[in-house]
């Protein structure tokens, strides 16, 4: 078997005297998705932030495909092939939806036209294209999400970060949003979903890893981490159960 | 569906007007006033592409302007080079002062990118005063003598400055319209929208600004050198001032950051301004025009941040974009 796509070891992130992460090690294969729970304050954010290189961890390995990637700056991350969102959407609102979209495409297609093509398609895939030439204002906040979704996969990642892309939705849109993620792992590329809305990751995850207090407590299928009277205890509370469990 | 034509035939037909002007007004004076709007604007259109299109605020281009100015005219007086050559050199130069410049300056962010380039205007300004090679406070003069259109000297008719002033002003518009529809425009406007966002996406954000800084400070020093060849004197005063520096930038968000035109129209309605407050003050002191341009700062803050355009989109919005002014800038004008 070969190297799996993403390899976490030992990633340890302070702030001064607060521990973010601590020695947390995790893999994810091509075309796997992954989700990461935890409640709030458990570092997952920090994790995302670290593998697109907004941090640069204190200590341990993160390595793409057998390259060692920490504290790489962001734009060269993401030349390597890992995308994410945003916890709070960061779209460009001066722009229209398919510029959102061509901005990133034009990371692999530097002529205009070229990744004006690129951006319409992946709007099509995320649905926005009718709004194609609308104001990125304009659009409502599951929308825009959606656009975030649109914009990393034009970039052309192997790895997408998704950071609570299916927060604040309805429940008829978090199951467009469980259909898209799927979709976009039968493109090949690997996902990591940040998830509180476990009917969301629960269905469509292979792995699971959780965390709390910076540190990984479990990590394993869906149906068994519902099942962890640890991660219980820390986060699901007793009223979740897994499908079937 | 209007503004799709509206707005180029707009910019043609005053293009016309400029190209006319000076035909049909013979006095002096206010040919000279239209020389010195074309010249205000093309230095606007020059300034919005870092401060607008990137979002970087700078305060400090008199320095880029003063290059152009000092690099012509010394080439000119000590090795007796054309100064049209002297206007590449001075481009080239300013350039790479402005990649030195912004080097260190673009880590800083927002107020703090602004204050630095304040800080780079002033240390110049100081220099070249200090420095006796570069004229000091004395400045250079340059021989009123005509020799052709390589020598870009001009005593008899004001006409030859202004077709140039013009056709450097059209130049600039093309830089920027090419620089706004390729790659760079992109980034720049997603830079100044999202800067991390931007980054996520491949966006090197210092690389970017620096190609910015770049053609934006060429553009500038070119302006220069048109300056310093029309007046055939300068010195730190009047090429390297800080209130030169933020007339810059005043054009720009006057009219409206950037957008293509804003520049232009900021340009023609300053100068305006300027000229009406110089009859009416008379010659008090040199004070009116920072009060002036004190008083627009405030104003564009409070009731109109998009400019001139800005409030012209509010009044007639392009149809298939909806509107866009009223919905996203309108707040401050209600």
């Amino acid at each position: 078997m070969s190297a799996p796509l993403l390899e976490v070891e030992g990633l340890t992130k302070r702030f001064g005297g607060l521990v973010a992460n601590e020695d947390v090690s995790f893999a994810v294969g091509a075309g796997e998705i992954v989700g990461l729970i935890g409640p709030n304050g458990a570092g997952k954010t920090t994790v995302f932030n670290s593998l697109a290189g907004f941090f640069a961890p204190s200590s341990g390995e993160i390595r793409l495909g057998g390259l060692p990637i920490a504290g790489l700056p962001p734009e060269s991350v993401a030349a390597l092939g890992v995308a994410r969102t945003f916890q709070i959407v960061r779209i460009f609102k001066s722009m229209t939806v398919l510029e959102n979209a061509m901005v990133g495409a034009m990371l692999r297609h530097r002529a205009v036209p070229a990744a004006a093509r690129l951006g319409y398609e992946m709007l099509r895939f995320t649905g926005l294209e009718r709004r194609a030439h609308e104001p990125a204002s304009r659009l409502t906040v599951a929308e825009q999400k959606r656009l975030e979704i649109a914009r990393a996969l034009a970039t052309g990642p192997r790895l997408l970060l998704l950071d609570e892309v299916m927060a604040g939705l309805t429940p008829s849109e978090v199951q467009e949003a469980v259909e898209m993620v799927k979709r976009i792992r039968d493109r090949g590329i690997a996902c990591v979903v940040v998830e509180h809305v476990m009917e969301g990751i629960m269905p469509i995850a292979d792995r699971m890893l959780v965390l709390e207090r910076g540190r990984k407590i479990a990590e394993g299928p869906p149906a068994a981490i519902a099942s962890d009277p640890a991660v219980i205890a820390a986060y699901l509370g007793e009223e979740y159960r897994a499908p079937g469990a | 569906m209007r503004r799709r034509w509206s707005w180029p035939a707009a910019g043609a037909a005053a293009a016309a007007a400029a190209a006319l002007f000076p035909l049909l007004v013979a006095r002096p004076t206010w040919q000279n006033t239209a020389i010195l709007m074309l010249m205000t604007a093309q230095l606007g259109v020059a300034w919005n592409v870092l401060g607008g299109y990137a979002g970087q605020v700078s305060l400090g281009h008199a320095a880029f302007f003063g290059t152009g100015a000092y690099v012509s005219t010394l080439l000119s007086l000590k090795l007796g080079v054309s100064p049209w050559l002297g206007m590449l050199a001075g481009g080239g130069t300013a350039s790479l002062l402005a990649l030195l410049v912004g080097w260190p300056c673009f880590r800083l962010k927002g107020h703090y990118f602004a204050m630095a380039t304040i800080a780079v205007g002033e240390i110049v300004q100081a220099l070249v005063n200090g420095w006796d090679a570069l004229g000091g406070a004395v400045g250079f003069s340059l021989p009123l003598a005509e020799n052709g259109f390589w020598g870009f000297v001009w005593g008899r008719s004001k006409l030859p400055y202004h077709y140039i002033a013009l056709s450097l002003l059209l130049l600039t518009l093309l830089v920027n319209w090419a620089v706004a529809r390729s790659r760079i425009g992109y980034y720049l406007r997603a830079i100044k929208d999202e800067p991390d966002a931007a980054r996520s996406l491949g966006v090197s954000l210092t690389r970017y600004k620096l190609y910015a800084i770049a053609i934006s400070s060429f553009l500038v020093a070119t302006g220069g050198t048109l300056y310093a060849q029309k007046e055939l004197f300068i010195d730190p005063g009047s090429t390297l001032s800080t209130s030169l520096s933020i007339k810059m930038a005043l054009v720009a968000i006057l009219g409206g950051v950037g957008t293509l035109g804003g520049p232009v129209l900021g340009a023609v309605v300053l100068t305006f301004i300027e000229e009406a407050s110089r009859i009416v003050f008379g010659g008090t002191g040199r004070g009116t025009d920072l009060v002036v341009y004190g008083l627009l700062i405030v104003l564009i803050a409070v009731y109109q941040p998009a400019g001139i355009v800005g409030f012209l989109r509010e009044r007639w919005p392009a149809r298939e974009a909806g509107p866009r002014g009223a919905g996203a800038r309108g707040e401050g004008a209600t």
